[in-house]
């Protein structure tokens, strides 16, 4: 881990690989977040813990 | 005007008006901030999203970054260099920084997409920028403290622009005493009292509501009761 | 009037709740996030890249060591004539016009950096060393045209220097007795005495690198280190760390300014940069005030995937109350 990263060259911008990572990882968690179901509920009328308010 | 739910007997005694400084942050916490908001057990089920929990991860990276940091001002700033241990304490600390700033960043993409700044949360907005900046400036206060050569070439390179606009007068990059003060106590301790803000912003108003569809422009449907608003509606 | 509490009540009103438990999820974050930390720190470790020393400049580019050295006794070194906060001088003041934030507050630091990196470690090395001794008081004896004159004339030289088996060789020339301060104090920086000196001024504790670090940024040496480690500003270096860690990737649009037009060829690039992060800084706080920033939610319609069982139950249960 000591040696220096890969550096590559995308146009004007010049990334690290791991800083690259970095940032693709954080596009992944968002779009995950985005689209995956969240538990229990994504049909509410079937939640029995349901409360009108 | 409706007494809340929740009031303990001791403050429903009738008597002479409760003028003390104690009775009157107690008033203030009932009618704002009552243990059911601030503690609650349920939530609007719109919370249902896994884009709800950025803030919390960044909170508990936080709680890794303190928690390690404690432990590596425990034993000073040379233990990491020196000891095994230490190293790892540090890179406990190093790699908590990275998740803090990621899920930070996430939170706020989050939130900006959702316009959580609507029905009066511009406040909760603003004190949320306040949180991320004074973050920055204490991980830049951390980067110049760790005595190595990373540490050298920040304090060496950031100095001109810290200089540029007049705080190098009053904020020593070069000054590893002052940095490292203001990383270990000062700037910690403004995180939390900021972050502790932001958190109870939220908890007194509560999430906002999802962005309403556009009214549509057919008068007829907008006289109904609204079944009718949101059908094939875009924003 | 209506407190908060119940304002929120009625906000919320006529919508379904479910149970959430924020406590729980909060140990939940904790846990996740603390094994994936753990994770990390076990593989990866942390970067400890050890930092450079005076002793290491002087024994790895002793010339380069001399040079900086002759322009700090000259005054003409770029910490030397750097200005606020560290010594007299304006060249490294930055400005916008008239605005010049760096000039407001003087020079806090009041460095003297023949006396700090050269003069200073020398008289105190001095004692028990003859030739030393008298080129020190030769030195300080003469006008400060003389002074110039040596200085120049020896920086001229310097550039044909050779160094071998530690010592710096220029060709012969009348240099007063700079030659002998020289010698005398890139000995003491390969013994690495010259660290201590200039770190403590004659002091017992320090915490203040300030003369050591402008003393190492002020030669060739140092910047090369960070160059091939793509940490140099032109190379969007405020991104990146040592080794193959990942670096602060959240200062991605600070460093992005210095690689285009105009502040990668401007002297006051700094201060254009910070301006300009600060103007865009507090766009982002106001978000909620400023028209089309706070539109663009509505119009790229990401809200309607987070929130789409809400639209949904909508449809077909009509909304909750109006008010």
């Amino acid at each position: 881990m000591d040696t220096p990263a890969t550096y590559l060259e995308l146009g004007f911008i010049v990334i690290s690989v791991p800083n690259l990572l970095v940032i693709l990882t954080m596009v992944g968690i968002f779009i995950a977040a985005l689209l995956a179901p969240f538990p229990g509920h994504h049909a509410i009328e079937e939640d029995g813990d349901v409360r009108p308010e | 005007m409706s007494a809340p739910s929740s009031t303990p007997a001791t403050t429903s005694v009738p008597g002479p008006a409760d003028t003390t400084w104690a009775g009157a942050v107690r008033r203030f916490l009932e009618r704002n901030l009552p243990l059911t908001h601030l503690l609650p057990s349920r939530q609007p089920f719109f919370v249902g999203s896994w884009v709800y929990i950025f803030g919390v991860v960044a909170i508990t990276s936080l709680v890794w970054v303190v928690g390690s940091g404690i432990v590596l001002a425990s034993f000073g700033p040379g233990w990491w260099h020196i000891e095994a241990m230490g190293r790892f304490v540090n890179s406990m600390h190093f790699w908590s920084v990275q998740l803090l700033f990621l899920f930070t960043a996430l939170h706020l993409w989050g939130q900006y997409f959702m316009a959580s700044w609507r029905d009066g949360r511009a406040p909760t907005w603003i004190v949320g920028v306040l949180v991320f900046l004074i973050a920055l400036v204490t991980g830049f206060t951390g980067y110049v403290s760790q005595q190595n050569f990373d540490a050298q070439w920040i304090a060496i390179n950031a100095k001109d622009g810290i200089n540029a606009t007049g705080a190098g007068s009053f904020f020593n990059v070069l000054d590893f005493g002052q940095m490292y003060g203001l990383h270990v106590a000062v700037l910690p301790a403004t995180v939390a009292v900021a972050l502790a803000i932001h958190v109870m912003l939220v908890r007194i108003r509560g999430v906002v509501k999802p962005i309403e569809p556009p009214a549509p422009k057919d008068a007829a449907a907008q006289a109904t009761s609204g079944s009718g608003t949101a059908k094939g509606g875009k924003a | 009037m209506s407190t908060a509490a119940e304002r929120q009540e009625a906000y919320h009103r006529g919508i379904p709740t479910v149970r959430f438990d924020l406590i729980r999820e909060f140990f939940l974050a904790l846990a996740g996030s603390g094994l994936v930390i753990l994770v990390l720190a076990l593989l990866m470790s942390s970067p400890d890249d050890p930092s450079v020393t005076i002793q290491q400049w002087s024994q790895q580019d002793p010339v380069d060591f001399v040079t900086t050295a002759t322009s700090e006794l000259g005054g003409t070194s770029f910490s030397a004539t750097y200005g606020p906060p560290y010594t007299d001088g304006t060249d490294a003041v930055q400005a916008v016009g008239p605005f010049a934030p760096q000039a407001w507050f003087g020079n806090a630091v009041h460095l003297d950096t023949a006396q700090e990196f050269v003069l200073g470690p020398l008289g105190m090395a001095a004692p028990g060393n003859p030739e030393l001794t008298a080129a020190l008081a030769t030195y300080k004896a003469a006008d400060a045209a003389t002074q110039q004159a040596w200085l120049t004339a020896y920086t001229d030289a310097l550039g044909s220097a050779t160094a071998a088996d530690g010592q710096v060789t220029v060709p012969a020339g009348d240099y007063g007795p700079v030659p002998v301060l020289m010698v005398n104090l890139l000995a003491i920086g390969h013994t690495g005495g010259l660290d201590g000196l200039v770190l403590s001024g004659g002091n017992f504790y320090a915490t203040n690198y300030t003369a050591p670090l402008l003393f190492l940024g002020d030669g060739g040496y140092f910047p090369a280190l960070g160059e091939s480690q793509h940490m140099l500003g032109s190379q969007w270096g405020m991104m990146n760390e040592t080794g193959s860690y990942p670096g602060q990737a959240w200062l991605w649009l600070f460093s992005m300014w210095y690689q285009v037009p105009p502040f990668n060829t401007a002297p006051n690039a700094d201060l254009l940069v910070v301006m300009l992060m600060g103007l865009l800084t507090l766009g982002l706080i106001l978000v909620p005030f400023i028209p089309i920033l706070r539109d663009i939610p509505r119009w790229i319609p990401i809200h309607r995937l987070i929130w789409r069982d809400y639209y949904r139950w909508r449809r077909t249960h009509g909304g909750p109350p109006a008010g």
